[in-house]
């Protein structure tokens, strides 16, 4: 009786592992590709297309990719627009979020309605629109028309968010600084700040995780190489020369990178964050 | 340190009015206890005082100053809150010395605050750990010292105890006493349990549903609540009352039937107009059991007996109304048996059956 | 306040301009926010509802004037539109319900307790944070004979007669794009369901066994009671998401073959991208609006007539 019931318990066990194992896989297996390939020498990549590793490897790609492409340049690009977007989001959603947290006052039902409306309707409405009226300011072909836009598209979910994190911090502690001797300015600086930085810095890794990957407002409003974010310049790659792919995959390579980075940052704060953000991705 | 004292104090949340013209007068190095249930307006009442919410009518004055418009850093109070809310980012000596850093106060000055503060409170090995170091009963000290660092006018104290198991709890209360009397500091303290209420108080506020119910010492309230809701709310376990109705009786004396046809005869310096309605309240404590009945005692059923150690509850009926009495020593009746029961006339205390207030 | 104002005048309050300052504080705060979203968003949206009802095409310099319904007598004759319909039903019905099954799978197989789960955790959550169009591109060349493996694996399996790219074959390629839709959303659906599988006390589950219920009757009558408000809201939520979600098939097939992939909100991407007809895409957005509307109306509906019922 024991035998059989331990036996069946390490069936059991030994299915969740391979189970787990098996989503590890799939989730993986086209990263590990996307890096197989790119590190591939040309020559081998149509007499060895389905091998799992090469047997010969080269850095020659991303070599390339980084002396003589634009990669480089949409890579700063998209680094300038995302940081930027995502220092400007925090600050401003940092302030809506404390005023919804800590404050009850008339135009709270009006502010949330607001944020909840910008999440309902497709942000592809928006294209045509945002376009002419960016136009006409001159800003399309420019990195702070981009900035602009991701701004907006981004602080709805991060003041939700990061209202999730001032509200865990007791309304005491402010309470017993002001009765220390501080103002709510002071209380706010020397307490509350500090105790919500990493909700900061988990608001800032999503803003610029949505920011990096942002692909049609990016196409729609830039069209010169010099304004290019990597999403757009590497699209552009792909039709011009869509034979090169150990280039284009040590590319995807690189974009990949900043964004597993901040990942990394964020991974504690991912269901906060989802659930804040239910509507986003 | 200083006197605090309320006049008129109104406070409404929206429509909803939560205390309703509050007056007291707190003297300088007096230790005051508001109690009452939750939702009396307790809390409210000392956040008020300590700037955390606005006056809505009436006036907060302390030492001598009206302080309604005074944010809370002007008013030179300390407060210990139910959460101890210490900041999390410091160490318990940076949490002690927030206050005077505040006040750009000199750092030797300061040093020498937190230690002695430190060493008062047992904390002198803590001072350099963090706030989740810390077990529940050295986070209320540390919340503690980050008060008596300072000499602000009065502390104030919200439920500070509650978060503490039973044993810390007495153990701190009798803590919190003895630095009051090293200390002599304005206290105003806020508590829902009774005990605290007993044990610590010089004057105790008792309130309910936004008004103050009686002002007195411990002693006051325990012998003569002022009506029916203090006779109820203070002592434990609590008090017994019976519906009655006056009987005719001799001059200068109240005769009492209850609803169960027991009577109290010739309780003097009280005269009542026949067929009044009222509450009879008797402690259980002051109720005589068995051979303590002696003569005239009634016939009583023993619902349950629990012992406490150093006595025991007896719950007993008369007619269908349950009753307790507190038996001091061991109890030898059980659940079932008959038992003599009589009710003291000099113990009992008389309410009015309509509003409550005490008529003896 | 009433009750203080008679004092008030009898002693006036001496800072006024404190108080009001403690008024305006919180409208301060939000102001940034609100500026941004309001210029940003809301007003290009009513603009956008306007350019419905215009001619707006970027190419032609004479286009401008307000044509009444024409947008939207085109669209009804249009039958890539209708096929972009069934295609963006298509297209949401069969990722939802893979993301689903397969996240809600995953946040069981996460839920208990084993040596490493911090890393396993790590590892397949991270699909989430690939960018959509580098998870377009990945999986379009993935997809790919020339560089793919698995046109190569599915012939070895006999399920193709030779390798072959099944986005250009006008019946599969929708495939192409929801495979790599599915993986990257079961990150969503897992961690929102083992956030709920979370917060179920454990107690429950002790309760339920000592009173004799087996693991499937545990999870029947506790786990699914437990977790289907969270179910119900995040499917909800997510298939609007992902009907208005074009990224994947723009990067990954541009609509083709013969617009065999082509959703309604990358038809709208189209008209404004490449062909730059704004009015059309608006009327389209518009239409695209309604449906949507009417989606969550009927799904708030259904909810309340399931809840009369129960």
């Amino acid at each position: 009786m024991t035998v059989t019931m331990s036996r069946k318990r390490f069936a059991a066990t030994l299915a969740h592992r391979l189970a787990v194992l098996a989503f590890i896989v799939v989730a993986l297996f086209p990263l590990f590709w996307l890096l197989k390939v790119s590190v591939t020498p040309t020559k081998l990549l149509y007499s060895e297309g389905v091998r799992m590793w090469p047997s010969e490897t080269t850095w020659a790609h991303y070599a390339f990719v980084i002396e003589n492409s634009d990669f480089p340049l949409f890579f700063r690009n998209s680094l300038i627009v995302s940081l930027s977007t995502a220092l400007i989001v925090t600050l401003v959603a940092a302030g809506a979020g404390y005023a919804m947290s800590r404050f009850a006052f008339r135009g709270k039902m009006w502010l949330v309605g607001l944020l909840l409306v910008t999440q309902m309707f497709p942000l592809v409405m928006l294209i045509a629109p945002i376009f002419k009226i960016l136009s006409s300011i001159g800003l399309t072909n420019s990195l702070s028309g981009l900035v602009l836009v991701y701004t907006a598209f981004n602080v709805p979910f991060a003041v939700f968010l990061m209202q999730s994190f001032f509200d865990s911090i007791p309304k005491d502690l402010e309470e017993a600084a002001m009765i220390d001797g501080a103002t709510r300015f002071m209380a706010f600086r020397q307490i509350i700040v500090p105790l919500t930085l990493p909700g900061m810095a988990a608001t800032l890794g999503f803003v610029f995780t949505a920011a990096w990957s942002e692909l049609l407002f990016a196409l729609m409003l830039i069209s010169k190489t010099d304004a290019s974010t990597f999403p757009v310049g590497l699209l552009g790659f792909v039709s011009k020369f869509g034979v090169d792919f150990g280039q284009m995959m040590a590319a995807g390579v690189l974009a990949l990178i900043p964004a597993v980075l901040f990942f990394l940052l964020i991974q504690r704060f991912l269901v906060k964050g989802l659930t804040a953000g239910a509507v986003k991705g | 340190m200083a006197a605090i004292d309320i006049r008129a104090v109104d406070k409404s949340f929206q429509k909803l009015k939560v205390l309703h013209s509050v007056d007291l007068s707190i003297d300088k190095g007096e230790f005051i206890v508001l109690v009452g249930p939750s939702g009396c307006g307790k809390s409210t009442l000392l956040r008020m005082i300590a700037g955390l919410e606005e006056v809505t009518g009436g006036e907060i004055v302390i030492g001598g100053k009206r302080v309604n418009d005074l944010p809370p850093k002007e008013r030179n109070l300390a407060m210990v809150f139910q959460s101890y809310a210490l900041y999390p980012h410091m160490t318990v000596a940076g949490n002690m010395s927030y206050s005077l850093r505040l006040r750009k106060i000199a750092k030797e000055k300061i040093a020498t605050a937190v230690a002695g503060a430190a060493d008062i409170l047992g904390l002198a090995p803590l001072v350099e750990r963090r706030p989740r170091q810390l077990s529940g009963g050295q986070r209320q000290r540390v919340a503690m010292g980050r008060a008596i660092v300072r000499e602000p006018q009065a502390f104030l104290w919200d439920e500070p105890l509650s978060n503490l198991d039973a044993r810390l709890r007495e153990q701190m209360r009798a803590e919190i006493k003895k630095l009051h009397r090293r200390l002599g500091a304005t206290s105003i303290y806020v508590t829902h349990d009774q005990i605290e209420a007993m044990t610590l108080a010089d004057r105790i506020v008792a309130m309910e549903a936004g008004t103050i119910q009686q002002i007195g010492s411990p002693e006051d309230l325990y012998e003569r609540p002022a009506n029916r809701f203090v006779a109820g709310f203070i002592g434990s376990p609590a008090m017994n009352f019976l519906d009655a109705q006056a009987a005719p009786a001799n001059a200068g004396h109240a005769r009492l039937v209850t609803e169960d046809g027991l009577t109290f005869e010739a309780i003097p310096g009280l005269e009542l107009p026949s067929s009044r309605q009222l509450t009879i309240g008797i402690r259980p404590e002051h109720v005589l059991l068995g051979e303590a009945a002696g003569e005239g005692a009634k016939e009583a059923t023993v619902d349950l007996v629990e012992p406490t150690g150093m006595g025991a509850i007896v719950h007993f009926r008369f007619a269908d109304i349950s009753h307790q009495a507190y038996h001091l020593g061991r109890a030898s009746w059980r659940a079932g048996d008959s038992v003599k029961v009589a009710l003291p006339t000099e113990r009992l205390h008389l309410f009015d059956a309509t509003d409550g207030r005490r008529l003896n | 306040m009433t009750a203080s104002a008679s004092l008030e005048q009898a002693q006036p309050d001496r800072r006024p301009l404190k108080r009001l300052g403690l008024r305006v504080e919180p409208y301060l705060y939000s102001a940034p926010a609100v500026i941004i979203v309001a210029t940003v968003m809301l007003v290009p949206l009513v603009i956008g509802m306007t350019y419905a009802f215009r001619d707006i095409r970027l190419l032609n310099p004479f286009s401008g004037g307000f044509v009444g319904l024409d947008n939207f007598r085109r669209l009804a004759a249009d039958g890539d539109f209708y096929l972009a319909l069934k295609n963006t039903v298509f297209w949401t019905a069969a990722s939802v319900f893979f993301q689903f099954t397969l996240g809600l799978i995953l946040a069981l197989l996460l839920n208990r307790p084993f040596a490493g789960r911090g890393i396993a955790q790590a590892l397949v959550f991270l699909p989430w944070a690939v960018p959509s169009f580098l998870s377009g591109l990945d999986w379009a060349w993935l997809f790919n004979p020339v560089v793919g493996p698995i046109p190569h694996w599915l012939t070895a399996l006999g399920v193709m007669s030779q390798p072959e790219n099944i986005l250009s074959d006008p019946d599969l390629a929708m495939w192409g794009p929801i495979v790599a839709n599915v993986w990257w959303g079961i990150p969503f659906f897992a961690i929102t369901m083992l956030a709920a599988l979370q917060s179920i006390p454990a107690d429950i589950y002790e309760a339920a066994s000592i009173d004799g219920a087996g693991p499937f009757e545990r999870f029947r009558a506790i786990t699914l009671p437990f977790l289907a408000p969270t179910i119900a809201i995040a499917v909800l939520l997510r298939t609007v998401w992902i009907a208005n979600f074009a990224d994947l098939i723009v990067v990954m097939t541009n609509g083709g073959p013969a617009d065999r992939t082509q959703i309604v909100a990358s038809y709208i991407f189209t008209t404004a991208f490449r062909r730059l007809d704004f009015g059309y895409a608006s009327a389209i957005a518009m239409v695209l609006l309604v449906l949507l509307m009417i989606y969550s109306l009927l799904i708030v509906i259904l909810r309340q007539t399931l809840l009369a019922r129960a």
